[in-house]
């Protein structure tokens, strides 16, 4: 164990894509209980340093393993097959269909029933595409194809954020009438 | 006092190691500090019994001052010269200031923060809250008569850096080591949570003179985890004031002309404000130089003319619960705190969104600073047994400025802190060998829309083809929330780093300056005062040597465990001497020989905590 463990070995978990969140915010909590700054406070400077380090790296392996799609993201770097967002956009043409006809339906909507229609779209799209991810990284072991899995989640994370956006600006519209 | 001292289970058997710590919390419109006393937190009355310190600061002629309520009754008489609401001010440029025109002093622009202009000289915020920080930790010194080990300072959740580093400047210029800034509602979570072994999801709705927050928290066997936090670091109760005094001037026909009008103004908005939580019906009558303003006024007209702000805090409550992914239902409880809580109209508004009564048995004026105290005792280690931990979030995105004006986030919102997160970034012209980077703290898209912290210029890099450099541009934000950019060039190593300080903080020069002017007077005083604090660092860390070393001895070497012995037989001898340098010096020494020991424990730390929980052996 040491800082350069990667995060599953770091949480004590399987790698692997299934787990259960409950048991990740509980291990992340028995860490930054022995590691956190804080418990170090009245121990010197050397102790808080190294507190300061141990405690960055598990919040950081924390963010990654309780969101599925940056853990997907992660065990196909892990095995050699790095997700490369920003070098490599090519989508199946049915699924840039999709995401197209979702940002009409976006730019179309005027009210918060319309956005949470489209918002309960995306989820069961999301719901699916991790189903697909699971088994790509569990069973199959098919690292390229869960890649493009990965790309796809990517897609429709932006896609909600943006509704989430739209939300947030109805929102503060309301308040100022 | 010592005489009596009698320990308490679980706190340090020896009173000779019990360090006095404390929690202030510095507010807009007043302050307090309260310390764990037998096992309990409590407020620290002054010598009057008076808990509560109006955030009031008055100059005299002279270089004199009033603090407190002694200032507050002048405030009328003597606006120009007295300073309130300084919290709206800290870390703040002119063009951010809400309403600086309705001040009734007046503010100069300063590089990086705005100064007030007094009888007594140009002041800067920071120097005005250290005024209040030090009354307090004076009422603090004189209560145990003892030196203070160190403080925990409240911060509204909402505080971007500049504002959290101005408060940190302002302790330190009052002369308490700052042990942790933390967050008001967390403050109040863990007052509220310890008192009521409360289980679950929990809203906490600050709504204080000046600011507003609102946290999400999970609370699960002595963890305070933060979930999301919002608000608005420029609304509360004053706002409320001014609202109603708006309205009373626009019904009576009447205007407020001289800064004694305004400040007589206020005054009388605030009262009937506060008469009103009690009353449906009160009259205000204010003296101007315009006329007699005299009217009655009814609960419902003062919440028809302050609804806007009532539902700006509501929205900040819907943003917050989206950010944190929940619903109202989710939430088991909301928490009320801060002194505008107590308006009917805002219990009733919270209570219909969350389907509860909002929960108001502990004091809110007091609940923040008890909450700090607890943690102070805690980071003092006089808490061994306790579990209490804490893990806050960053309340605002920090980014980059890219091409065109945009900015590119590194760190997102409700990040929790500790945190270093990594973005790389090129060169865009061939041969560039310097790149600017302009650091950024807000959720807009245009970097003119966010807050700007700080400037920096990572020069020396090679000449290389555009896109061809990459530079790492790394944000470490730490327990405090404070934030440290450093950037690299990858490929030549070229390095610059800054603490996120300059543009709106004080440098250390400035401080040590203030420090003359206003405080320590004789130069013998500094330098007592220096000999002092390097002993009680010395032995402080002998202290938690000799702890590491009876704990985890086991793991050293002989060689390195006679390195270490011998590091801390030069720091005991070193400690003798009557000059701060070498006790400051024999003190780095120790710390660097045992920061691989460290690393081991911490090791074996880990280890432990997975020990045993592993069914899934990696």
């Amino acid at each position: 164990m040491s800082l350069q463990s990667n995060d599953f070995e770091l949480f004590g978990l399987a790698q692997q894509f299934a787990q259960d969140r409950a048991a990740i915010d509980a291990r992340w909590k028995d860490l930054q209980r022995q590691a956190h700054p804080d418990k170090f406070s009245a121990q010197g400077t050397a102790a808080q340093r190294v507190a300061m380090q141990w405690s960055v790296r598990i919040n950081e392996a924390y963010q990654r393993l309780k969101d599925p799609l940056k853990r997907a993201a992660y065990l196909c770097e892990l095995h050699g097959t790095p997700v490369n967002a920003e070098n490599n956009t090519t989508m199946p043409t049915a699924f840039l269909m999709q995401q197209m006809e979702w940002r009409e339906a976006l730019d179309d909507a005027s009210s918060a029933a319309e956005l949470d229609e489209i918002d309960a779209q995306v989820l069961s799209a999301r719901r699916e595409a991790l189903q697909k991810c699971a088994h790509l990284l569990d069973v199959a072991k098919d690292y390229p194809q869960a890649v493009q899995q990965v790309r796809a989640l990517m897609f429709i994370e932006r896609f909600a954020h943006d509704i989430e956006a739209r939300l947030d600006r109805m929102d503060t519209a309301d308040k100022r009438q | 006092m010592a005489l009596l001292q009698i320990s308490e289970p679980g706190q340090a058997p020896d009173p000779h190691q019990r360090r006095i710590a404390v929690g202030i919390d510095l507010g807009t419109t007043h302050s307090l500090v309260a310390a764990v006393r037998n096992g309990v937190a409590e407020c620290l009355p002054d010598a009057q019994g008076r808990v509560i310190l109006p955030s009031v600061v008055r100059y005299l002629a002279g270089g004199g001052r009033q603090i407190g309520q002694e200032a507050l009754e002048n405030q009328t008489s003597d606006p120009g010269n007295t300073i309130a609401s300084v919290k709206r001010l800290m870390g703040r440029g002119l063009a951010d200031v809400a309403h600086a025109n309705r001040m009734p002093y007046a503010l100069l622009d300063a590089p990086g923060m705005v100064k007030v202009r007094t009888i007594a000289g140009e002041k800067s915020p920071v120097e005005v809250s250290a005024e209040i920080l030090a009354t307090l930790r004076y009422r603090a010194e004189d209560t145990f008569n003892d030196d203070l080990y160190g403080a925990v300072i409240t911060v509204p959740a909402y505080f971007d850096d500049a504002q959290r580093q101005a408060t940190k400047d302002a302790a330190q210029l009052a002369g308490l080591n700052v042990l942790r800034l933390i967050n008001e509602p967390t403050a109040a979570a863990i007052a509220y949570g310890l008192d009521n072994a409360s289980e679950g999801i929990y809203a906490i709705y600050d709504l204080g003179g000046g600011t507003f927050d609102i946290s999400i928290l999970r609370l699960t066997q002595g963890v305070f985890e933060v979930i999301a936090t919002g608000g608005d670091s420029a609304l509360g109760g004053d706002d409320y004031d001014r609202a109603l005094a708006d309205w009373m001037l626009a019904e009576a026909g009447l205007s407020a002309e001289t800064p004694e009008d305004q400040a007589r103004l206020m005054a009388g908005a605030r009262a009937a404000k506060e008469a009103l939580s009690m009353e449906e019906i009160v009259t205000a009558e204010i003296e101007l130089s315009s006329g007699s303003l005299d009217l009655s006024l009814n609960r419902d007209q003062f919440e028809a003319c302050t609804a806007a702000l009532t539902a700006r805090t509501m929205s900040a409550v819907r943003k917050v619960l989206r950010d944190a992914r929940l619903t109202v239902d989710e939430v088991q409880g909301v928490v009320m705190v801060g002194g505008s809580t107590r308006m009917p109209v805002i219990r009733r508004t919270v209570g219909e969104f969350f389907g509860s009564e909002p929960l108001i048995n502990l004091n809110p004026d007091e609940v923040v600073a008890l909450g700090a105290a607890i943690q102070a005792n805690q980071l003092a280690g006089n808490n061994p047994a306790g579990d209490l931990l804490l893990l806050d979030v960053i309340p605002l995105s920090l980014g980059i400025e890219t091409m065109g004006g945009l900015v590119e986030r590194i760190v997102p919102r409700n990040q929790t802190i500790p945190t270093a997160m990594a973005q790389d970034f090129t060169t865009y012209k061939d041969g560039q060998t310097a790149l600017a980077l302009h650091v950024v703290q807000g959720e807009r898209d245009l970097v003119a829309d966010c807050r700007s912290l700080a400037r920096f210029e990572l020069r020396g890099i090679p000449p290389m083809a555009a896109g061809a450099a990459r530079i790492r541009v790394t944000f470490t934000v730490d327990a405090d929330g404070l934030l440290n950019v450093s950037a690299r060039e990858q490929i030549s190593g070229v390095e610059a780093q800054i603490d996120v300080k300059p543009s709106y903080g004080l440098g250390d020069e400035q401080i040590a300056k203030m420090l003359q002017d206003s405080f320590a007077t004789a130069q013998e005083d500094m330098r007592a005062r220096a000999l002092v604090e390097a002993r009680v660092d010395a032995d402080r860390m002998v202290l938690a040597t000799q702890s590491a070393l009876d704990a985890d001895g086991d793991l050293l070497s002989p060689q390195e465990r006679s390195t270490i012995d011998g590091l801390m037989a030069a720091l005991v001898a070193a400690r003798t001497l009557e000059d701060a340098a070498p006790i400051e010096a024999a003190t780095d020494a120790l710390a660097k020989g045992t920061e691989a020991f460290a690393a081991m424990r911490m090791n074996r730390g880990i280890r432990q905590a997975l020990a045993g929980k592993n069914i899934e052996t990696v």
